[in-house]
């Protein structure tokens, strides 16, 4: 009995608790800020309330959840991958905020995620990713005509 | 009949060249996206909704359910060669699938589950097309009370009843309810959640929230497991036609299969894993040979890939008639139809009575040609199992991006996007379904409008949903369904699906 009481909580399951609990309270001081328009019925707030009480109530149930038996198992992650593919989203971000087009985004995505999957020819990668991301841009741009962000590259090309 | 009259309008629309081009193109691009690891039919459509943008409508339409159809079909070829499912729903095609591979009867295996998936798929349709119009004669009398009955009894049994943890399901389902809290109210015009960020106030895409939870966060996940370690697929040995005991043993299968899945996808329910764990079970006890059941028995390839397709055309029957989706791909097929100002519902049928009809006559095109492209193509599917993981996940996040910047360029989408990636890897790793989540975020703002319609309507009462039987009714299922899984623990060894 003892034991039981002494047991290490499941830690996940209370970080998401809370994180939910920080979701209801994110929500209701939206909602609290909303001014009252409905004539009959509901406000546009309520909806927002009834979502913030369904998160108090699984936040609750992650707590109770969390001192019984653990019933799943984490595996251990590598985080280097993570970490690559995290790289490459950062710069494919970073060339659109830039303003560096989305040739040089996508190049930098293709070959820094072929890069986490274990990959280490990053110079092929690179040329097969700048091949790709120009491939579809003109497709987008020329095609379709839908407008994908320019940089300096895609402005001297076309 | 109405529906053969219909049908046959729907026929001549859909042998247009384009129409057919377009039906081509989905079951293509469906197989290899089913054949492939780490996409599913619910990613490829949600990938290519801004691109289809200024195509046509029908011809769009045409190719999503190309894609959802090839996919059940592709997903099965990966099942039984590499042991690896390329989608979930065919988990279970596995179990004898992948044992009748190393036997040496990867061949006959490969054509009881297209043949079946052709037969199911078939009927499956021949039943949508029978079935929607007298939903739709039910449909337009749904007052907002009912709709609101009714998206209750989607949340609930897509989140809670069969997933592998209520309490998980719930919150992935909360997670997409708040999502779609977001933006300007439709009723009021007033802003919620938006934090005075601009880009905000038009919400948050499906495409977005899909893309990131599937794309990126399998991404994540399957790198930072190591999960990609080659597997050589079972080469295809000896004749890929079956023998006559092989077909003697698939055809009730497959029909059992069908009889079992296409009710199940039909209802709102979802799930294409629910059918085929049942219809496994049940060959299992009817076979002739249980002994071989656990060593490739045929049946047990027959039965649930039956069971997969009919499921998938069922879950097209509530996704048109009222528009619910009760699966991920279903719910990104309904933001297909949002893209062009078209709502799924009773009304499809009266005011877009040629897409509707089109489109169900063309699913039974796609079917022929998935049966040529499953049959005598399948090893150039096999082949595509080739490309180096590294490169078909690279290619799979530059297409993710590409989606999602040609939709709104907007470095806040990208954010958004990867912030969703984010979740979905934690999600993965945490065991807590992502489906629950994309049906949530667009069922929710329209549950929260039928909602305050009936309220408006029925000035304030809030008794107005028990008044009236048909949504007490359903407000009645919905709460048995959500209190159901936390009395029959059972219930959860049927888990809800991804895709």
């Amino acid at each position: 009995m003892f034991e039981k009481i002494m047991k290490a909580p499941n830690r996940p399951a209370l970080v998401i608790a809370l994180a939910l609990f920080a979701m209801a309270a994110v929500t209701y001081w939206d909602a609290s800020r909303m001014a009252a328009r409905a004539t009959y019925g509901m406000n546009a707030s309520a909806a927002s309330y009834f979502v913030c009480l369904f998160f108090v109530v699984l936040g609750l149930g992650h707590v109770v959840s969390a001192f019984q038996a653990a019933s799943i198992e984490v595996e251990d992650i590598d985080m280097k991958a993570i970490g690559w593919v995290a790289l490459a989203l950062a710069g494919l971000i970073g060339s659109i905020w830039l303003g560096a087009g989305f040739v040089l985004g996508s190049t930098l995505l293709f070959a820094f995620t072929a890069r986490a999957f274990g990959r280490r020819a990053l110079l092929v990668d690179l040329v097969i990713g700048a091949l790709m991301g120009l491939v579809i841009f003109l497709l987008f741009n020329k095609l379709l005509s839908l407008a994908l962000p320019q940089g300096p590259l895609e402005r001297a090309l076309f | 009949m109405d529906a053969i009259n219909f049908l046959i309008h729907g026929f001549a629309l859909a042998i247009q060249p384009s129409n057919l081009i377009f039906a081509a193109i989905g079951v293509f691009i469906g197989t290899a996206v089913g054949v492939l690891p780490g996409i599913g039919p619910a990613l490829t459509v949600a990938l290519l909704l801004p691109v289809t943008f200024k195509l046509d409508p029908g011809g769009s339409l045409i190719m999503f359910a190309g894609i959802y159809y090839g996919g059940m079909y592709g997903g099965s070829t990966t099942a039984i060669l590499l042991n690896t499912p390329g989608e979930s729903a065919a988990v279970v095609t596995a179990l004898e699938g992948n044992k009748m591979a190393r036997a040496g009867r990867g061949g006959p295996a490969l054509a009881t589950a297209a043949i079946g998936s052709f037969v199911a798929a078939l009927i499956a349709t021949v039943g949508l097309a029978f079935v929607a119009p007298f939903l739709v004669k039910v449909a337009v009398k749904f007052a907002p009370w009912d709709y609101f009955g009714l998206m209750l009894i989607a949340f609930v049994t897509v989140s809670a009843t069969f997933g592998s943890s209520p309490l998980r399901g719930l919150t992935s389902l909360a997670f997409g309810l708040w999502l779609g809290l977001m933006g300007l109210d439709q009723l009021t015009g007033q802003a919620r959640l938006t934090f005075g960020v601009p880009q905000l106030l038009d919400g948050v895409e499906v495409t977005t929230l899909a893309v990131g939870l599937f794309a990126i966060g399998e991404a994540l996940y399957v790198a930072g497991r190591h999960l990609f370690k080659p597997e050589k697929p079972i080469p295809v040995k000896g004749s890929i036609w079956m023998t006559k005991e092989d077909w003697s043993r698939s055809w009730k299968p497959w029909l059992r299969g069908t009889a079992v899945g296409f009710p199940i996808g039909a209802l709102p329910a979802g799930g294409a894993e629910i059918p085929t764990f049942l219809s496994y079970t049940m060959e299992r006890k009817l076979s002739r040979k249980p002994e071989e059941f656990g060593s490739g028995a045929i049946e047990g390839v027959a039965g649930p890939e039956a069971a997969n397709n009919a499921s998938a055309a069922g879950t097209l029957v509530p996704l048109l008639t009222l528009g619910l989706p009760t699966s991920a791909t279903a719910a990104v097929m309904l933001a297909g139809f949002q893209q062009y100002n078209i709502q799924p519902g009773p009304l499809l049928f009266a005011q877009h009575a040629d897409l509707v009809w089109g489109l169900v006559a063309s699913l039974f095109i796609a079917n022929v040609m998935l049966l040529v492209l499953n049959l005598p193509l399948v090893g150039l599917w096999v082949r595509l199992l080739a490309i180096p993981l590294p490169w078909l996940y690279g290619g799979i996040l530059v297409f993710a991006a590409m989606g999602t910047i040609a939709a709104n360029p907007s470095v806040v989408e990208l954010l958004l996007l990867v912030g969703f990636g984010v979740v979905g890897f934690l999600m993965r790793r945490y065991d807590y379904p992502v489906a629950p989540a994309v049906v949530g975020l667009i069922l929710g703002p329209l549950a929260d409008n039928a909602l305050r319609r009936s309220l408006q309507m029925s000035l304030g009462d809030p008794t107005v949903f028990l008044k009236h039987p048909s949504s007490a009714i359903m407000i009645a299922i919905a709460a048995i369904a959500l209190v159901l899984p936390f009395l029959f623990k059972g219930l959860a060894k049927f888990r809800q699906d991804e895709d």
